[in-house]
């Protein structure tokens, strides 16, 4: 009996894994590649133009400096003071991210919870939220003085609304009929957490994480266009100073490798830690 | 008789202004299968989640201590981030007794799957790994809600018969609730026929057949249409 049932099982599991085992598979370095050689057809095509444009004559150079003439200058920084700008920001980014993003999961945790947290604090936070976060790059150059405190502050508040916002919705999202499993069981409140409630809660706070990370970037761009010294936010006030069109685009074009490596940080995080999502892909045409 | 495994009794039980149930006292001795007949909506469930301890709010009393229970719900409610294994280990953390896990595998028919993520597993197979997560505990009573309505009809025969067979291995009742005459019949000693709102026991039907049974008993044919005949003066058909 036991093995007709096994059986059983099989064939329902050949049904549901029908579709992936019809069909021919392509050559598996070029499907794999494919996908990625296709993103690039459109900035290669946009290079070359620009390039074409700008030494024909069409465009200024002064105003819109050839591609050719931007990744020699980014060469030449890259030999000076990139590094130093760079690792400022690195730093100014992660401190606060780290910070923002930390205090977002805490409070999120704790108004996503608790009913009376919620009560006692959701209003101030949608009333802060609703504050444009630059405003108060004046007070915090008041208060903070130009240094890197207020940079920090500055980026830590660009991070904490997403996390937050995406944390609590992510708790409150958490499908009922899970929890109750857990209640079936007589889970303890920490128990109910860390073996349901945070599992259950992932894919919502990494969006959360992911958003809050770009809008870190953000702010640290206008934290360092207002007052700084060093960091790339100074550099592309830099090349504006001093009317150099190619260093503006050159610090912007390593901002967003910057941004892009550090999404795909979490990009990965993510992929290895919910690999258990169920979810739609996309289509193949 | 022998002690009762569970012995309660509904006085009432209120949504709101709505009685759902109204005066059910129910019995369910070792090994008994016992099913709760009746429509969607007439309170069957919400029974049924009383018994478990997950509705605490009701007018009524337990006239003895419920045995160790365990519950299977309408949907598998399986943990999407967890392997077969480790979902049918759930309530005992990461610490779970994996000679045990591994046996109940073997025993729902899932043997090679101990390791599938849920998102890879059919309605069907789901079911089966949501009730050995409810052997697991090793229960004495096995609650089920609706457990197979979201299934189709062939599949939720061969998982009646795999829920008769596991009963029978571990020595557990089961109280069943269901919407669905020939299952009640078939897989029951005592059907219980729900009036509907509000609720009470229309009517107690005694399957007396041996198991294994065959569906084309003529007995379990006059039984459905005395439980139809039931139902329809319940005005719910």
């Amino acid at each position: 009996m036991s093995s007709n049932s096994n059986d059983l099982a099989r064939k329902e599991l050949s049904g549901a894994l029908g579709l992936s085992t019809s069909g021919s598979t392509p050559p598996l370095n070029l499907a794999r590649w494919r996908p990625r050689l296709k993103g690039l057809v459109l900035p290669a095509l946009i290079i070359v133009v620009l390039e074409i444009i700008v030494r024909i004559g069409w465009l200024p150079s002064y105003q819109m400096p050839a591609p050719s003439e931007i990744a020699l200058t980014l060469g030449d920084l890259a030999e000076g003071a990139l590094w130093k700008h760079i690792g400022a920001s690195l730093l100014r980014v992660l401190l606060g991210f780290a910070i923002g993003a930390g205090l977002a999961l805490l409070f999120a945790a704790w108004v996503g919870l608790s009913r009376e947290a919620e009560a006692y604090l959701e209003p101030t936070f949608a009333g802060l939220r609703s504050i444009p976060s630059l405003a108060w790059v004046p007070l915090l150059l008041l208060w903070l003085g130009i240094d890197e405190t207020s940079k920090v502050v500055l980026i830590a508040i660009g991070a904490f609304f997403p996390v937050y916002l995406n944390g609590v919705a992510a708790i409150r999202n958490i499908d009922r009929k899970l929890v109750e499993v857990g209640d079936m069981y007589g889970f303890s409140r920490r128990r109910l957490v860390r073996r349901i409630l945070l599992p259950a809660a992932l894919p919502g706070l990494f969006t959360g994480l992911r958003s809050g990370m770009s809008l870190a970037w953000m702010f640290l761009v206008a934290a360092e266009l207002i007052a700084a010294t060093k960091g790339l936010g100074y550099l592309l006030s830099d090349g504006r100073e001093t009317s150099r069109p190619d260093i503006v685009l050159a610090a912007i074009i390593v901002l967003a490798v910057l941004g892009k490596l550090s999404d795909g940080l979490l990009a990965g995080l993510e992929k290895r830690f919910l690999a258990w999502r169920d979810t739609f892909n996309g289509q193949g045409s | 008789m022998s002690q009762a495994l569970l012995d309660i009794h509904v006085e009432r039980k209120t949504f709101a202004a709505t009685t759902v149930l109204n005066n059910i006292h129910l019995q369910l001795q070792p090994r008994e299968t016992v099913s709760l007949l009746g429509p969607s909506g007439c309170g069957k469930s919400t029974l049924l989640r009383i018994i478990a301890g997950l509705e605490q709010d009701f007018e009524g009393q337990r006239l003895s201590d419920t045995g160790p229970l365990a519950f299977v719900f309408q949907e598998p409610r399986l943990m999407p981030w967890l392997t077969v294994e480790q979902n049918i280990g759930f309530s005992d953390d990461g610490q779970y007794d994996k000679t045990w896990v591994a046996q109940l595998i073997e025993e729902v028919g899932l043997a090679g799957f101990a390791d599938a993520l849920p998102k890879a597993l059919s309605g069907g197979m789901a079911q089966r790994v949501a009730i050995a997560r409810g052997l697991y505990s090793r229960p004495q009573v096995l609650l089920l809600d609706e457990p197979f309505s979201a299934v189709d009809a062939f599949t939720r025969m061969k998982l009646q018969e795999l829920l008769l067979q596991l009963a029978e291995r571990h020595a557990i009742a089961l109280l069943l609730v269901t919407h669905d005459v020939d299952e009640a019949l078939y897989l029951s000693d005592r059907v219980l026929v729900m009036d509907n709102r509000p609720s009470s026991i229309r009517q107690e039907l005694a399957v007396s057949l041996e198991h294994p049974r065959d569906r084309r008993d003529p007995l379990l044919a006059r039984l459905k249409a005395l439980a139809l005949t039931e139902l329809q003066r319940a005005h719910v058909i």
